[in-house]
């Protein structure tokens, strides 16, 4: 069924080094290579280190990939450069939502131009009054108050805070989204309201997610397919109940044995 | 208390609307106004500030108005000592000490009622008070430039240095490591080959050494910031670099660059006054605190004001400005005091 779909992100045989050649060399990917089909979402697990935050930013080019293409929409944009007219035009059709919701917003800038930021950069506001219309608008998107624009990140909460980060991601009106751990900083209480959000946003917007994290129930709630990275490399791609109820690979079993049931029962006799 | 009945009432479930739960209850307050509402809580800085203040404009105002030419010499009216009209103020009544004896020295000179000298008179009978006024315009005027050297040259050098990174931060630091290893004093004297000796080889000086602590600190930080989330962020939206370092790196690196033009000011001024002492600073006749240090230093035994005034004014100053810089170090950055 996903085969007749249309391929928005093809990653093909990535490879990203740090430092090559010298004695720090970190070999972060290891030639890997998935496709992200329009309208789905992928979530990519493992553990710390595992090259999961790696993947999600070299694909949105904030490093730049030391070989292997990246087909976003049939153009490949691994070889983009910074400042090109290109590279502009991708920078609104992909956006990311980050892990730290208190280092993501700049603290000495107010919400509204935190999230009005995207919207200066491609000149998407005829005015100023077009401009405040559209963060407002953003802001009761995400379930914040517009009267909050003039107000300082350091006065939200976590969830709060990574509400305007999305908001932010939105402004630019992107086709996709990578979502870096985006709720592992925040309480237990918030993560599925985040979560839900990002749903509802998904279903409204026809948008496409890289959905990052380590936690495996939460990744298989939010997405269709799961990959499962270690050491650079994806070990397991498949749909999400298969990957949760069928795991090949015993790098896949070992992290499924690792999520707590909530039952001591079934614990017990696990 | 006896009367208070607890009823089913009490227990029912408080209602509060959506838009309540997200309503923030505190001011509207920008990082300056929480950074100066703390500033205005240390007695000590704004008690500097406003001294620092003072100086400024006295400095400033005694360009037009001065009690007398600091150039012009008197050589009949000369090492009178501080006289302010005919009150009697004690130190300021125009006696002083001649072979053991008190004696009214205006008197001894036939100075004119109506002629007296708030600081008396250095050897040549030039008014102290009006030279000191010109001393301390000099070193305001070197820490305003050496301020600005640290804004202009320090600042964009440590940005581009923790920015770029790579081969542009190593050879950039290697040069500033050249240029910190070679004393500030040699530098200045090597001026001297090329300028006369006076406030523009001075100010060349301290633009050539000056600036490294603050391209240092200011590389550190940019380093830290740079791999911030919202940093990161700015980029993914294709914010061009000069942007993000005007409007992510330069506000949040607004602390580290206040003080350290803070600390920077009275090391400038004491480095011009230190040269002026030793003589390859501000030339003659020009007044500078230093050479008036110098100049009183060879009396001091007998005409101690001549020293101690200028010493006072200089002394002042640098501990207001580093009081000053401790205060809005501690109002800045409230986690690292004490």
């Amino acid at each position: 069924m996903a085969e007749e779909r249309e391929k928005l992100v093809q990653v093909r045989h990535l490879v990203q080094t740090f430092n090559p050649g010298k004695k720090s060399e970190v070999r972060a990917i290891q030639d890997v290579s998935f496709d992200i089909y329009r309208g789905e979402t992928l979530g990519l697990v493992g553990e710390s280190g595992s090259g999961k935050t790696t993947t999600g930013r070299a694909i949105i080019r904030l490093y730049k990939p030391t070989s292997g293409e990246i087909l976003f929409d049939g153009n490949d944009i691994a070889g983009l450069h910074n400042g090109s007219k290109q590279m502009k035009e991708f920078r609104r059709e992909m956006q990311m939502i980050f892990q730290d919701p208190y280092a993501s917003l700049n603290p000495r800038m107010k919400v509204k131009d935190i999230i009005a930021e995207g919207i200066d950069i491609h000149h998407l506001a005829k005015d100023d009054a077009d401009r405040d219309a559209q963060v407002a608008n953003l802001l009761q998107l995400v379930g914040l108050n517009p009267d909050h624009a003039t107000r300082y990140p350091h006065e939200f909460s976590g969830g709060q805070r990574q509400r305007i980060g999305i908001a932010r991601a939105l402004a630019v009106q992107p086709q996709f989204i990578i979502a870096d751990e985006p709720i592992s900083a925040l309480d237990v209480s918030i993560q599925a309201q985040v979560v839900n959000l990002l749903k509802n946003i998904q279903e409204q917007r026809n948008l496409t997610y890289l959905f990052i994290a380590h936690d495996l129930s939460m990744v298989k709630y939010i997405s269709d397919r799961i990959a499962v990275m270690h050491y650079g490399r994806i070990v397991e791609l498949s749909t999400a109940d298969e990957v949760y109820n069928h795991p090949l690979h015993p790098y896949t079993q070992s992290l499924l044995s690792a999520i707590p049931i909530p039952d001591p029962e079934k614990q017990k006799n696990a | 208390m006896a009367d208070y009945k607890i009823t089913a009432d009490s227990f029912k479930p408080a209602h509060i609307a959506k838009e309540q739960q997200e309503k923030l209850g505190t001011d509207n307050m920008t990082f300056m106004q929480d950074a100066l509402r703390r500033l205005r809580h240390n007695k000590m800085a704004m008690i500097s500030l406003w001294i620092i203040i003072a100086f400024i404009v006295i400095s400033v105002l005694s360009i037009w108005i001065s009690p007398s030419n600091p150039n012009t010499q008197h050589l009949k009216w000369n090492n009178l000592p501080p006289k302010i009209a005919n009150w009697s103020i004690p130190g300021f009544r125009g006696y002083g000490v001649s072979a053991g004896e008190k004696v009214n020295v205006y008197a001894q000179n036939n100075v004119p009622k109506n002629v007296w000298f708030v600081l008396g008179t250095d050897s040549l009978g030039r008014d102290i008070f009006s030279r000191i006024l010109v001393g301390t315009r000099v070193s305001l005027f070197i820490a305003f430039m050496a301020t600005l050297f640290d804004l202009t040259i320090g600042v964009v050098y440590g940005l581009i240095s923790g920015w770029k990174g790579g081969m542009v931060d190593t050879v950039l630091q290697r040069i500033i490591e050249i240029i910190s290893s070679i004393p500030n004093l040699v530098v200045a004297i090597l001026m001297l080959l090329v300028f006369k000796p006076g406030l523009t080889s001075i100010i060349i000086a301290i633009g050539f050494t000056g600036w490294v602590t603050m391209a240092r600190l200011v590389r550190a930080q940019t380093l830290q910031i740079k791999d911030q989330e919202y940093v990161l962020a700015a980029r993914t939206l294709g914010e061009s670099s000069v942007k993000i370092a005007m409007k992510h790196l330069i506000p949040n690196l607004s602390s580290t660059i206040i003080i350290q033009t803070m600390f920077t000011i009275p090391t400038a001024i004491f480095f011009e006054a230190f040269l002026s002492y030793i003589g390859i600073g501000i030339p003659s006749p020009t007044a500078s605190l230093g050479t008036l240090l110098s100049d009183g230093q060879k009396n001091f035994r007998f005409l101690p004001y001549q020293m101690v005034y200028p010493a006072i004014v200089i002394s002042v100053l640098m501990i207001s400005f580093n009081l000053l810089a401790d205060g809005l170090r501690d109002a800045f950055d409230p986690r690292t005091t004490r």
